[in-house]
């Protein structure tokens, strides 16, 4: 069958069950709840005054009695310098454990170490927000017998909540911890900053352990993830590189390309008619769409406009946003780099909030519903606006879906930046290889090339015609493109689906297919 | 064109082409060595635009080695004449 996008989703997948299909972003939260039965969290107990604290991960693991066919999970907060799920996995495999369904908030490049035992019956099937590098590879060549499922921040929590993702154990890394399992990110020597993705794990993992390099007198605090939800607590020497946990702050880039759309985006936002006193403003920490917070910047010093908060992925240039005033507040579901760690703790208007509160669609409101304004990147962007940020142009997975869609639905005004084309390859085109936020969701695209509009936006494209903004048709910059570029030979598949994209609300939007190789 | 030498054109930088031309003995015919980082979206329009030059050129015995980090087509042509116009001697106006 088609979905509303028509991409063909099939009505039942092997390893992952029935598939309803994406019927539009607001289709399923108009009815104002969730059709689907929700699993209760575990019930556990514990005597007075009893031991948490184990020798060695491998000795915690055990306690969890492991076994065939059993979900782990983890958080992604230590970014490219994790070593805890590498070595979780080594250790399962060790035991000899098989079948396991890993469910990561999302995979760096420091888990490429998980290769070998995705070929070997280890691991069978993947959930994560994000997949890159050799993993992306190996995954879209169909290494795994299951189909990997991609989901976005917000939609993970619902899949926990729905039992979708049904976690038997988490390993959660934390910089400072005491015995009793209180953690947190934001302060230690491996200062990661917040635990946002961690804390939906705590609470409905069957079994959780705590691993800090860094085991505090009790009671540590914040207590990120509180010890009623932590049965084992390790000490280990190590929760992974520094130097790639705390890489410092993150830099603007100086690319003159990535500058000048972040420029076009930063007159774009400023003349939406979104920017002014009281709003919320979030941006990725990619290329061009960080570099849009430093034109805002200047533009709300400019204008003495003062915002309410930022959401997000937080980088030390939020902060400094914070710090001169700019906005009152920062809602901090991940920090993007260790400079964050700092304000998180010392801050009280810098929250931490679970990735539910952030992004959930199925609560009362979460975060990014009172988003105003979102800039995005692309991997690829077609003429109706919809959205790749997983696959490359050669059809593997290489991207993350991250909170893209979350925030792409909440805001009232969701801007995607890229460049026209990367290399020779187009990134604005006819038909993007996968969809991950539909283009409803996204009102204006920013390329150096030219700014387009939805054409379900025409009070925005109005407003910015009125400032003197000239606005493009998007077909018409794709057929731009394409003569410059050429026109690029689609990417060859198979048949056989190795993976699937679900949007937020569980309905898939679209489907990953083996690449020919 | 006659070519005469071994000669190149471009870098190995993203967005250009590295070109090496060789001259072969006539009647050898046309050997294109083509890597790109874009081959399975443009590796044919690649050998075509290169094939499409050497005709403009006359060129019919010749060894090309083109490793392409992602260049347009008329970075690609402008490589391209570069290298073959060092090896047939007749670079005026270009860089050695």
């Amino acid at each position: 069958m088609k979905n509303i996008l028509q991409r063909d989703i099939p009505q039942e997948l092997e390893g992952i069950g029935v598939l309803e299909p994406f019927e539009g972003a607001f289709t399923k939260l108009k009815k104002g709840w969730m059709e689907e039965a929700t699993v209760p969290p575990p019930n556990k107990a514990k005597l007075p005054h009893s031991n948490k604290v184990c020798d060695n991960l491998r000795e915690a693991i055990i306690k969890t009695q492991p076994k065939n066919g059993m979900t782990v999970s983890f958080h992604h907060h230590l970014r490219a310098g994790d070593s805890i799920l590498v070595e979780s996995i080594k250790i399962l495999a060790d035991l000899g454990i098989k079948d396991i369904t890993l469910a990561s908030s999302s995979l760096t490049s420091a888990h490429v170490g998980i290769l070998p035992y995705l070929k070997d019956g280890t691991i069978t099937q993947i959930y994560s927000s994000g997949i890159r590098g050799e993993l992306g590879k190996a995954l879209a060549e169909g290494v795994l017998p299951k189909p990997f499922v991609i989901h976005s921040h917000g939609g993970r929590v619902r899949a926990v909540h729905t039992g979708r993702i049904n976690i038997d154990l988490t390993v959660l890394a934390a910089s400072a911890s005491d015995i009793e399992g209180n953690a947190t990110g934001s302060h230690g020597p491996s200062a990661f900053g917040s635990m946002g993705y961690a804390a939906i794990d705590s609470w409905y993992a069957k079994q959780v352990i705590v691993v800090s390099d860094n085991i505090v007198d009790y009671p540590c605090v914040p207590q990120s993830v509180s010890q009623n939800y932590i049965d084992y607590v390790v000490k280990v020497d190590s929760i992974g590189d520094p130097s790639k946990i705390a890489g410092g702050t993150t830099r603007i880039t100086k690319a003159p390309m990535d500058l000048q759309i972040a420029r076009l985006a930063a007159q774009v936002i400023e003349h939406s008619g979104e920017l002014k006193d009281g709003f919320s403003f979030q941006v990725g920490a990619g290329g061009a769409s960080l570099a849009v917070a430093k034109y805002i910047r200047k533009t709300m010093k400019r204008r003495e406009i003062k915002g309410s908060f930022i959401l997000g992925g937080i980088t030390s240039y939020g902060v400094d946003m914070l710090n001169e005033g700019l906005f009152r507040s920062i809602f901090d579901v991940q920090s993007f780099d260790a400079a964050v760690s700092s304000s998180l703790i010392n801050n009280p208007f810098h929250i931490e909030i679970p990735a539910g509160l952030y992004a959930n669609p199925f609560n009362c409101g979460c975060m990014t519903n009172k988003l105003d304004v979102v800039v995005l990147g692309a991997l690829e962007i077609d003429t109706d606006f919809n959205v790749n940020v997983i696959t490359g142009s050669e059809g593997y997975v290489r991207g993350a879906s991250g909170g893209h869609s979350d925030t792409a639905s909440g805001a009232n005004l969701t801007v995607a930046v890229c460049p026209s084309f990367r290399g020779r390859i187009p990134i604005v085109k006819e038909n993007v290889h996968t969809i991950v936020t539909p283009g409803e969701s996204i009102d204006v695209l920013v390329t150096e090339r030219g700014i387009c509009v939805n054409p379900k936006r025409p009070d925005l494209k109005e407003n910015l015609v009125k400032s003197g903004i000239i606005v493009k048709d998007i077909k018409d910059l794709a057929k731009e493109v394409e003569q410059i570029t050429g026109k690029a030979k689609p990417i060859e598949n198979e048949d056989r689906i190795v993976g699937v994209v679900e949007y937020r609300d569980g309905t898939i939007i679209d489907v990953i297919r083996q690449v020919k190789q | 064109m006659k070519l005469k030498i071994k000669a190149q054109a471009g870098s190995f930088e993203s967005s250009d082409v590295l070109i090496m031309v060789e001259p072969l003995a006539d009647g050898s015919g046309r050997r294109v060595e083509l890597e790109s980082i874009v081959m399975q979206q443009f590796g044919d329009d690649l050998l075509a635009q290169i094939n499409k030059d050497l005709d403009v050129f006359e060129i019919s015995d010749v060894r090309i080695i083109v490793n392409d980090k992602g260049a347009l087509p008329p970075t690609i042509s402008a490589r391209l004449e570069t290298a073959l116009k060092r090896s047939a001697g007749i670079q005026s106006g270009t860089l050695n």
